[in-house]
């Protein structure tokens, strides 16, 4: 109502103090802003992945990084054990060059994906370094020589901060079909 | 036999040529299932995946249901999981432990784990019944032959046949030359199962296993990029692991893959010899080497560690790459759909970098990312598809055909790219379904 004071039109020094706690508060573990950082992230990531922007996907990991999908939940590392995607940078551009070769015959049939993300939780923050990990839900459809098929599960992002934002040290994902019978495989990363 | 064309099942083979049907008729894949799958040694498991009296892992054999167990007396029981009662299966799950026993879901009934009846629930009704509690009809009926050979269990549905030994032949190398590649002598397996679906027949798969033409096309697109960035790793100074040259290796060219060798054996089973010079000069192959040398001595280490295999097949449901200490189970789920379980196993007493090389083969080329078999798999769904179609009757094995070395036990391919193989395979095939073998 036209009459009502608007509760910012005296900046008192109190009300400023608030001001700085939310803006701090904001920068914590679930704050606001850090949140909607790492969201884009994740929803840049799966446009990369939807969008078959293979070199744009390998991109958002870190030199190191490494793009993990375990054969099994209880495992804790891919280092030694079996699991269905664990690669480094140069094994994930084999694939982008396997992917891109004019002679990869089952490439030949079209075929698309469309990944949604969300539950998007900030697990951990570092406050020194500013990485994070990051837990979230996806769900893929893919639809490939008229078949159509879903895989879903959740991601772990290990990230790290740098001076072009936040990057990918260690994915890991969990399909809850991963120990399932596989009708085809998986060509490209999930 | 042989509906949708009308053609006798026993002409539908020629020693360089098939009828199509022999892929696509589902009338006679019921042929097979009864005169191949149910009367062959099907690989059940490995004797490590059952460790503790009462574990126990559902399997298939032809298209039964089969419960593979450790039992009291630490033998390895096969049985049919099925209860005896109304026919449900015992099992639902792929593995656990029997704990007290093996109990049916649906009215208790009781068993043993080599399948022997303990209680029936209400058994006073059965009094004066043609069923008696303790009749062999209560029991859950049990493969009809189980043997092993160095810890893979194998089963048989027909009382009748060849045993194990006389089966495998000298295809039986597939596991000698695994295990004897372990300083223990023995592997134990990785309990992670990879399973793929391929929408096929199953001999699409077999044939394919030891087409030593095939790689250079079907996988050229993964054996260059891999070669790429091998290259490009070791001009940065790197040095690239063995992974990469599992995959650039499948870009060999067509020339030296005609340098390898097949031989072929009775009942069908064939090997591949091997062409990924898995004994480098690295400091890891060294200490392995060592450690080998002090179990074995050196002379039988060059012996064992000479071995030159690639592939072993053992007809017609089992593929083993025993240099890389893994193996995968074939099994038939209709005239165009098959399963393929692929297993790894651990050398015992090796150095754990030896393990890794192998983990690495089995995450890279069998895993469900795999980008090997993606090419292979589309190949096996276009070779089904085209074998429906009436755009020709007849499938080629011809190259080569004639030329192959032939003793009383073996045939031996005059060059690695011929389809001897095939032929081989078909003879075993032709031989089941005649009732000859």
């Amino acid at each position: 109502m036209a009459k009502k004071t608007k509760p910012n039109a005296r900046k008192s020094p109190a009300r400023k103090s608030a001001a700085v706690k939310a803006k701090a508060a904001a920068s914590k573990p679930n704050g606001h802003d850090t949140l909607r950082e790492v969201e884009q992230l994740l929803y840049r990531q799966a446009e990369c992945l939807d969008g078959k922007r293979w070199q744009d996907f390998i991109e958002l990991f870190t030199e190191d990084g490494t793009y993990w999908m375990p054969a099994a939940p209880e495992q804790t590392t891919g280092d030694g054990a079996p699991s269905i995607f664990w690669e480094d940078r140069n094994l994930m551009t084999v694939r982008l060059k396997r992917l891109t070769h004019p002679r990869a015959w089952s490439q030949k049939t079209a075929w698309g994906t469309n990944h949604v993300v969300g539950n998007v939780t900030i697990e951990k923050e570092d406050a020194r370094t500013g990485d994070l990990v990051v837990r979230s839900r996806f769900h893929m459809m893919e639809f490939r020589n008229d078949t159509t098929r879903h895989f879903a599960g959740s991601y772990i992002h290990h990230l790290k901060k740098t001076k072009a934002g936040h990057r990918i040290k260690l994915q890991r994902v969990d399909m809850v079909n991963a120990e399932g019978p596989y009708e085809y495989v998986l060509q490209a990363w999930v | 036999m042989g509906a949708d064309i009308g053609l006798d099942v026993a002409k539908a083979v020629e020693p360089d040529r098939v009828h199509r049907s022999v892929y696509s008729d589902p009338a006679i894949f019921e042929l097979e299932m009864e005169r191949i799958f149910n009367k062959v040694w099907t690989y059940v498991g490995h004797e490590s995946q059952v460790p503790t009296v009462g574990d126990y892992w559902t399997v298939q054999i032809g298209r039964q249901p089969m419960i593979m167990v450790r039992h009291s007396d630490r033998s390895v029981r096969v049985l049919y999981n099925r209860c005896p009662h109304r026919g449900a299966m015992l099992y639902g799950d792929r593995r656990g432990n029997v704990g007290k026993g093996i109990i049916c879901s649906y009215h208790s009934w009781q068993f043993d784990t080599d399948g022997s009846c303990k209680a029936i629930p209400l058994d006073k009704g059965y009094q004066g019944t043609r069923l008696a509690p303790g009749d062999a009809d209560c029991n859950v009926k049990t493969a009809a032959r189980v043997d092993s050979y160095r810890g893979f269990v194998f089963a048989s549905l027909a009382a009748d046949g060849p045993s194990l030994g006389e089966w495998l032949g000298p295809a039986r190398i597939a596991f000698d030359d695994m295990c004897d590649r372990a300083p223990e002598g023995e592997v134990e397996v990785v309990p992670t199962c990879f399973r793929v679906i391929q929408q096929s027949n199953w001999k699409i798969f077999l044939e394919n296993q030891l087409d030593a033409l095939h790689p250079a096309v079907t996988h050229e697109s993964t054996g260059r990029a891999a070669g790429e960035v091998e290259a490009a790793i070791q001009k940065n100074g790197g040095s690239a692991p063995l992974s990469y040259h599992f995959l650039s290796a499948f870009a060999t060219p067509i020339s030296k893959w005609d340098a390898f060798q097949t031989i072929g054996y009775r009942h069908g089973h064939c090997i591949l010899t091997g062409y990924m010079g898995l004994r480098p000069r690295d400091p890891d192959t060294l200490a392995y080497e060592k450690v080998m040398e002090k179990a074995y001595g050196k002379k039988r280490m060059e012996d064992i560690l000479g071995v030159n295999i690639h592939h072993v097949l053992l007809y017609p449901g089992l593929s083993v790459q025993s240099p890389l200490q893994q193996l995968r189970a074939v099994r038939p789920l209709g005239v165009d759909k098959t399963l393929t379980e692929i297993w790894h196993f651990r050398l015992k007493g090796a150095p754990e970098a030896i393990y890794r090389r192998a983990l690495g083969y089995y995450n890279l080329v069998n895993s469900p990312s795999t980008m090997v078999n993606a090419d292979d798999l589309w190949n096996f769904w276009k070779i089904h598809k085209g074998l429906e179609s009436q755009g020709g009757d007849w499938v080629s094995f011809h190259r080569n055909a004639g030329q192959d070395l032939e003793t009383n036990d073996a045939t031996t391919s005059v060059i690695g790219t011929s389809e001897q193989p095939m032929r081989n395979q078909f003879k075993a095939w032709a031989q089941y379904i005649n009732g000859a073998n």
